[in-house]
Order: C-alpha cells, then sequence, then structure tokens
C-alpha cells in the first residue's frame, strides 16, 4: 500500500485513540464518583441524605440540606443580580449601541472571563464583604461581619457577567431584522419592539444563558469559599453565612481520610454537582444547538 | 400627559436604565482590577517576585512567592502542551476524519461543550480519589493530569470554532486534488495557525488561573519544583493560603501575589486579543 495511505491510517487511529480516552474521561468520572459515594448510600437512603440538616462527620450525620441550601442561596441571589442587568445590557448592546461601542465593550467581557475565580475571591474579601458589614447591613439595622450568602452572590454575579452577555448578545443578534421592523413601523417605540418583540423570540437562547451562568455559579468554589463564611447552616438571611457544596469539598478533603463514610460523602458532594450541572449544561447547548441550526 | 409623551418618557427612561446596566457590568471589570491595583501595589516589591520563602515567612518575615509564579508557570505550560498535542487531533478527527455533520461529530462537540462547563473541583475530587487509589501523593505530575483534562475540551471547543471558518471549497479541493485525509488536516492547521496560538492563550489562561483542581491534587511546597513528583506550590493557592493569614504582612503579600497574578492574566488576554485581530485580517 501506498506509504501516504498507511500514514493517514495511522494518523486516523491515533487521533480516534485520542477522542475516546477523553469522552472516556466522562463516564470515568461518573463511575468513579458513583462508586465512591455508594457506601454512603447504602448506609442511609438517599432522600434522607438529601434533606437532614444535620452535618457532624465524627458521629456519623451527612446531612447534605445546609449545604444545598447554601449552593442555592447563592446562585439565586446572583441569578436576581445577574439576569436583569445581563439582559438589559445586552439588549441595549444590540439595538441602541453603535459597533464601535459594541466592540470596545465586547472585549473588555474576554478579560472578565479571563480572570481567575481567586482573584473575584480577593476583591469579594477586599471590597464587597467590607462594603456590605460596613454599610449595607447597618442600613437593615443588622449587624453582621459581611461574610455572607449575599457577599457570595454579589461576587457569583460579576462571575458569570461575561457568560451570560456574549451569549446572550449572540442570541439578540439572531433575531430577525423584519420582524423588528415590523414592530417599528407599526408605531412600536424601541423599548416596546425590545420587551414585546426581541425578547420574547429569544426567550429559549436567553433561557439557555440562564442555565449555562446558573451552572457556573453552581459549581465555583474557591470564590464563593472566600466570601461566604462556610458555617454549615441554613441561611435564613442575606447576611447569614452559609456553606455552598464545592466549598464543602474544597475545604474537609485533607481531613476525610480518618473518619468512616466522610470521604465517601464528600464524594457523593461532587457526583451531585456533576449530574446537575452535567444535566443543565445538557439542555442548554441543546437549545443553543437547535437555534444555531436555525439560522 | 398623552399617551405618546408617556411612552416616549418610558423609552427614554428605559435607555437610561439600560445603559446604566451596561456601566454597571463595564465597572464591575474595573473595580476589581483597581481593587487589587490599589490594595496589592504597595506591597509589591522585587524581593517578593524574585525569592523564595525564607524562615518564618508566614508570620510576616523575608522572603517572596517566586516558588509559586514558577509552580504556576511549569504546571500551566506542562498542561497545556500536553492539552494541545490531545485537543487539536481530537478537533481535527471531528472535522477531517468524520463528517463534520453526522450525528457522531455533533454529540461528540456537544460533550466537549458539557465538559467545558463542568467545574474544577469535580476534575480535582476525582483525580485526587485516583490519585489515593494509585498511591501517589499529591505532586506537580498530580496537578498536570487534573488541569490537562480540564482544558482540553477548550482546547477542542476552540479549534473546532477555528474549522468551522474555513470554507468548504477549501477542503474539497485539496481532496479533489488527490491529497489524503491526513495532508489535507495539515494545510487546514496551517490556515488556522494564528488561531491555534488564540486557544493555547485561552488554555494557559484558564490552567495557571485555576484553584479548585490543584488544590487537592498539586499540594504545596515553599522549594522551586525540581521533579514532577514533587508537590509544588501555585500562584493562586499562595494567594488563597497568604490571604487567611492573620498576620497583616502576609495579607499584604496576598494582594500583591494578586496583582502579579492579575499581571500574568492581562499579558495573556491582551495577546489572544492581537491575535485574534491578526487572525480576522488574514481571513480571505
Amino acid at each position: 500500500m501506498d506509504w501516504r495511505l498507511i500514514k493517514d491510517r495511522i494518523v486516523k487511529y491515533t487521533f480516534a485513540f485520542l477522542l475516546f480516552i477523553a469522552l472516556g474521561m466522562v463516564l470515568l468520572i461518573f463511575v468513579g464518583l458513583t462508586g465512591k459515594s455508594l457506601p454512603l448510600l447504602q448506609n442511609e437512603p438517599i432522600g434522607q441524605i438529601l434533606t437532614e440538616s444535620v452535618w457532624s462527620p465524627l458521629k456519623g450525620n451527612f446531612g447534605f440540606l445546609p449545604f444545598i441550601m447554601g449552593t442555592v442561596w447563592v446562585t439565586f441571589i446572583s441569578l436576581l443580580i445577574a439576569v436583569p442587568l445581563c439582559t438589559l445590557a445586552s439588549a441595549y448592546l444590540v439595538e441602541y449601541a453603535s459597533e464601535h461601542l459594541r466592540r470596545l465593550v465586547l472585549p473588555l467581557m474576554n478579560v472578565l472571563a479571563a480572570i481567575p475565580p481567586v482573584l473575584y475571591g480577593v476583591w469579594g474579601v477586599l471590597f464587597v464583604v467590607p462594603v456590605l458589614s460596613r454599610y449595607v447591613a447597618p442600613m437593615f439595622g443588622i449587624d453582621s461581619s459581611g461574610y455572607s450568602v449575599f457577599a457570595g452572590g454579589i461576587v457569583l454575579a460579576v462571575m458569570i457577567f461575561p457568560i451570560m452577555i456574549s451569549i446572550m448578545v449572540q442570541v439578540l443578534q439572531t433575531i430577525p431584522q423584519d420582524l423588528k421592523s415590523a414592530s417599528l413601523s407599526l408605531g412600536a417605540t424601541k423599548w416596546e419592539t425590545i420587551t414585546k418583540v426581541v425578547l420574547v423570540k429569544a426567550r429559549p437562547g436567553l433561557i439557555a444563558a440562564v442555565v449555562l451562568g446558573i451552572s457556573r455559579a453552581f459549581g465555583e468554589t474557591i470564590a464563593v469559599l472566600m466570601v461566604c463564611g462556610n458555617v454549615p447552616q441554613i441561611p435564613k438571611s442575606l447576611f447569614d453565612a452559609g456553606y455552598p457544596i464545592p466549598a464543602l469539598i474544597a475545604n474537609n478533603f485533607g481531613e476525610m481520610m480518618s473518619i468512616p463514610l466522610y470521604d465517601s460523602a464528600l464524594m457523593f458532594a461532587a457526583l451531585l454537582l456533576f449530574v446537575i450541572i452535567f444535566g443543565f449544561n445538557l439542555i442548554s447547548r441543546l437549545i443553543l444547538n437547535r437555534l444555531e441550526g436555525k439560522n | 400627559m398623552s399617551n405618546i409623551q408617556r411612552r416616549l418618557r418610558k423609552e427614554k427612561i428605559a435607555k437610561i436604565v439600560m445603559q446604566l446596566s451596561g456601566i454597571s457590568i463595564t465597572g464591575s471589570l474595573f473595580l476589581i482590577i483597581g481593587t487589587i491595583l490599589y490594595k496589592g501595589l504597595p506591597y509589591l516589591s522585587w524581593e517578593m517576585i524574585s525569592q523564595t520563602p525564607k524562615g518564618g515567612f508566614y508570620i510576616g518575615k523575608e522572603g517572596g512567592i517566586l516558588n509559586a509564579i514558577l509552580g504556576s508557570i511549569y504546571l500551566a505550560t506542562l498542561s497545556t502542551l500536553l492539552a494541545t498535542l490531545i485537543g487539536i487531533p481530537i478537533a481535527i478527527y471531528l472535522d477531517v476524519y468524520v463528517k463534520s455533520k453526522s450525528f457522531f461529530a455533533r454529540c461528540c462537540k456537544l460533550l466537549f461543550d458539557v465538559l467545558f462547563g463542568i467545574p474544577s473541583i469535580v476534575y480535582g475530587a476525582i483525580a485526587f480519589s485516583i490519585m489515593v487509589w494509585l498511591g501517589i501523593r499529591a505532586s506537580l505530575l498530580g496537578g498536570v493530569i487534573t488541569i490537562t483534562l480540564l482544558t482540553i475540551p477548550i482546547v477542542v471547543r476552540t479549534i473546532d470554532e477555528l474549522l468551522k471558518t474555513i470554507p468548504v471549497d477549501l477542503k474539497n479541493v485539496t481532496f479533489s486534488m488527490g491529497t489524503t485525509r491526513w495532508e489535507t488536516a495539515r494545510m487546514l492547521l496551517k490556515y488556522i495557525k494564528p488561531g491555534i496560538f488564540t486557544a493555547i492563550l485561552l488554555a494557559f489562561g484558564r490552567a495557571i488561573g485555576d484553584v479548585a483542581g490543584v488544590l487537592l491534587t498539586t499540594g504545596f511546597s515553599d522549594n522551586l519544583p525540581k521533579y514532577l513528583d514533587e508537590p509544588t506550590a501555585t500562584l493562586p493557592l499562595a494567594i488563597f493560603f497568604q490571604l487567611s493569614s492573620p498576620v497583616p504582612e502576609v495579607q499584604g503579600r496576598a494582594y500583591a501575589s494578586a496583582l502579579v497574578l492579575t499581571f500574568i492574566i492581562l499579558v495573556i488576554v491582551i495577546c489572544t486579543h492581537i491575535l485574534a485581530s491578526k487572525q480576522k485580517k488574514h481571513k480571505i
């Protein structure tokens, strides 16, 4: 056979091999995490683990509710801040802003996306936490150290700005000009066109962007760990400390070996994160792919 | 007030609100960099970045963070190299060897998209338990493997996006001249060369800034990294540890270390931007 063809064949099998290794990782992660968390799951039914609120590994109590609630709180707060801001800003960038401004702002979003989580954490500790404890909490008559789910939510919101903005801008740009022209020619103002035509038409894409933001917020570890206070309790107000799941894993890996079932519990936490984020990502990517296919 | 006046006023208010939200989002970037600059600059010194920690470093005595800077650069370089060597072939395979519109290729790309979103703490946790299982201690090698896995999806997706921009005709023309797929692939790689550097820089930026992945796998050490099987300090982790210290001098060093990391990231981003604009210029 021709040497060129042999070379082609060799390259083909090597590349395919690399692909299967890389994809095999997904399976390995899932099987590994499930296998590791089995001892805990055999010990207690999964429903009980997820809804019990006492976390004391030394006594063998592994209630995940405080951590789940911690994660839910910070994610919810970050969405409450990020979703309206990002929707409005990207609508402005697409519908009002000049090409010049767009070309100035979007690269800045890339810079924001490139900033490592730990720097967000440093910013949170140096800026968000002091501002919360000195100015915001006293306004509500609350005495708080600032290390709270609110601080975590703010830091996370800034972290998910870039991904939401970049996807929302892409989605909004796919809205056909005809639709907008039709609405404008009927006498609607630009703002009315945006709220009643553009945002309605763009809804699936916007939802996908938000879901991607959620999954980013869900898995963020170090920045949240630095500002959330890390008290295993169910947060009751904005200024309470929380303890999200990723922080739990990161904080306790060193000592887990000595306590029975501890490593299993932490692996279960990782499995929980993996499954939820995998699902969320899959849904939003499917929506985005379908939108891309349409155009 | 008439109906139209009310609507126009609403339009004006809405525009201002939108501008404000845009400003606050863009402003957050400058706020972050400004905060780090303001706090870190007074503590930054040549000694900080040119020395390893000396005795009593963590109670505020002499030394620097050279070990962490070098450790991070080693870690990021090695894992970016590996991720590129694995990622580019995968992207090529999915685009040249398999029909790029086929179900299989689309599924694989979707999976890489999803993997891109998996947080590094999950990679770190699984790598850590594999290392425990194999009896490997926390080391540079463990960190490199974890970070490589983390960055492969970035490389694959970026290269795939680049390959998409190549006109299909170009591929077909080379095929019709009788090239094998490998020869076509090499030609395509030449075509997207500046873009490949962008992908590498993106991966490098992610690799150098990650904490959760290295926290469990790479360990920490005050010495300069010499071998792959030694625990190694990394810059983000050094920031994290120093910041949680109660000693003000050590905290100050954390701010300065954060400034160093910010500087590295900004250099990477600017390089990426320049390369990307070059790529646009050469487009057919």
